[in-house]
């Protein structure tokens, strides 16, 4: 990959946005999951121990799906799973009517850490991401574009080193993006950055989903975060010390109202108290309406 | 979709560069690195002419420039720096080359690494000059026997530190490779060969000092030419001089072929650290 980006002169960058090269375009509707019977245990030193059991699970094309939960309830697991990571012990994982086998190239992933290549630039650390056989020029072009539409475009050149975590965090959403998935997973994708990045993190996660329609499964440990993304929100259980019958899966809640959401909506508030309380968090809630829910 | 350009964040690496001290100046630097050398010489000089040691111990500096002068004339010297020359860079490309390789087994195969690595271990515990005998037999007295000695010392430091670095290749980095459709070789040249770019470069300079450690083992015991053969001629002949001269000389071929390793070094990092 070359490190040298020339501009191409006939296109404007805003317009380029709006349209990407190389994607499948807006208009093309990608693939749901669907998970059946989905189970995982691990074998440690005190026995197998269960960590997924009995998840059926469907992920509609274009749904923005949270899971939240307890630690060592899966999330992560889950991902893992449709990631094709790791394998099930049971069930079996569909997209798009076929067996997920593997890493699949119409998934992609972005970790918690970027995982970035610390010896190449941001631009090539996202042509990573392009699809195998991606031709050269195409290649640069949709670079190029994702950098755009991220915000990383005067950053193409600097490695990992130079860049803040937002920056490195936001090349690889972008090198997850350059494989133009059907389904993106996200794993805590902003978990390790501070306050304020997050939220932007978060708008900019539903511009490009807007821009760029993905069916998109993000796990968090953050109620607040799965609530303000969100179409549905699945709350997960730890299975270490449930009933032994008890399905992972312990909600699924719809999420009302369209994006972009109000982060101070009372409908949000009450729901985040009913996430936080499932998650076994005291919120002191009280049911009244108050003002004073989001401090900040 | 102009939302979609956050903020900007400072880079996270542009601290001012703090300004070059005195020590750190080129200039400053080889001048420093001469101060050491200029005294050795001066006090060598002042101990042979005030004959305080006699000469056939300690012949004075001049002496050792005459025999160098003395043996490029007939051609001898060439000869010597030629041929050790030749066998250094010829094992050190041989055993490195063999080290990466065996590296690349070890470091990347879970079978590779339980079937070699005991046995490259006991091998690694052999004492170079051990193996003489043996060459000798096999391979006789010529440039094989002492080519393949000097592979053997360039071998172990490669493999080691290859080895090692391959197999703490950050598995979170394998693991996005793995993510983004990378396996076998792709996954190699994409992820674990520039990961490991820096300990092959450690592992080179140390080859390349074991060569000519191993080099000049090799010519003491069993040789015609080179520059362990003058050392060990000029033993014989207690030709004080040239021992020194050929001590000089591979002080400086050693600084120079590590000072042309250290350019190729500084290069490599800083494309791939």
């Amino acid at each position: 990959m070359t490190t040298t980006v020339t501009a191409t002169s006939s296109s404007t960058p805003r317009a380029a946005a709006e349209r990407s090269p190389g994607s499948r375009g807006p208009s093309a509707t990608p693939h749901g999951v669907q998970l059946e019977g989905i189970a995982r245990a691990f074998e440690g030193p005190q026995g197998t121990r269960a960590v997924l059991r009995d998840l059926d699970l469907e992920l509609a094309g274009g749904e923005i799906v949270a899971v939240v939960g307890p630690s060592g309830c899966g999330k992560s697991t889950l991902l893992r799973l449709i990631a094709g990571l790791d394998r099930p012990s049971a069930g079996a994982i569909r997209l798009g009517g076929g067996v997920l086998e593997g890493t699949d190239p119409r998934t992609a992933v972005a970790f918690q850490e970027p995982r970035l290549l610390p010896w190449r630039t941001l631009a090539d650390n996202v042509a990573l991401g392009l699809p195998r056989g991606t031709a050269r020029r195409a290649g640069r072009e949709r670079v190029e574009h994702l950098l755009r539409l991220v915000g990383l475009e005067h950053a193409a050149d600097l490695r990992p080193r130079e860049v803040s975590g937002g920056m490195a965090q936001r090349a690889s959403l972008a090198r997850a993006l350059a494989r133009n998935p059907e389904v993106l997973l996200l794993d805590e994708p902003f978990g390790a950055l501070d306050a304020l990045t997050r939220l932007r993190m978060q708008d900019l996660l539903l511009d490009i989903h807007a821009a760029e329609p993905t069916t998109v499964l993000v796990v968090t440990h953050d109620v607040e975060e799965a609530l303000y993304l969100a179409d549905r929100v699945l709350l997960l259980r730890t299975l270490l010390g449930a009933a032994p019958e008890a399905p992972s899966l312990a909600r699924t809640i719809a999420v009302p109202g369209t994006r972009p959401r109000d982060r101070a909506d009372h409908d949000l508030a009450a729901l985040r108290s009913e996430l936080l309380e499932g998650l076994g968090v005291d919120t002191h809630h009280s049911p009244q309406p108050t003002t004073s829910e989001y401090p900040s | 979709m102009s939302t979609a350009a956050p903020t900007v964040e400072a880079p996270a690496s542009t601290a001012p560069a703090a300004r070059p001290g005195l020590w750190d100046r080129t200039a400053v630097r080889l001048a420093a690195g001469a101060v050491l050398p200029l005294v050795i010489l001066g006090a060598w000089q002042a101990v042979t002419v005030t004959g305080v040691v006699p000469a056939y111990r300690l012949p004075p500096p001049l002496t050792v420039v005459q025999a160098g002068v003395q043996l490029a004339e007939d051609g001898a010297l060439w000869l010597h720096v030629a041929i050790s020359v030749q066998r250094v860079l010829l094992g050190f490309a041989i055993g490195s080359l063999a080290g990466l390789a065996v590296a690349g087994v070890v470091g990347l195969s879970r079978a590779g690494d339980a079937l070699l690595s005991p046995t490259l271990a006991a091998l690694r515990a052999v004492p170079s000059l051990a193996w003489v005998p043996l060459l000798i037999l096999w391979l006789q007295i010529g440039e094989e026997s002492k080519v393949t000695l000097i592979a053997i010392g360039a071998f172990f430091p490669v493999f080691t530190t290859v080895a090692a670095a391959l197999r703490h290749v950050d598995p979170h980095l394998v693991e996005a490779g793995r993510c983004f459709g990378l396996s076998g070789w792709s996954m190699f040249r994409t992820i674990h060969l520039p990961a490991v770019v820096p300990s092959v470069v450690s592992g080179l300079r140390l080859a390349l000092a074991q060569a000519w450690l191993f080099l000049v083992a090799a010519e003491l015991i069993a040789s015609s030419m080179g520059l362990g053969f003058l050392l060990n001629d000029s033993q014989q002949t207690g030709r004080v001089d040239r021992i020194l001269l050929a001590i000089v000389l591979l002080a400086l071929l050693g600084s120079l072929t590590n000072a042309a390793l250290g350019l190729a070094e500084k290069k490599l990092l800083r494309r791939w650290a």
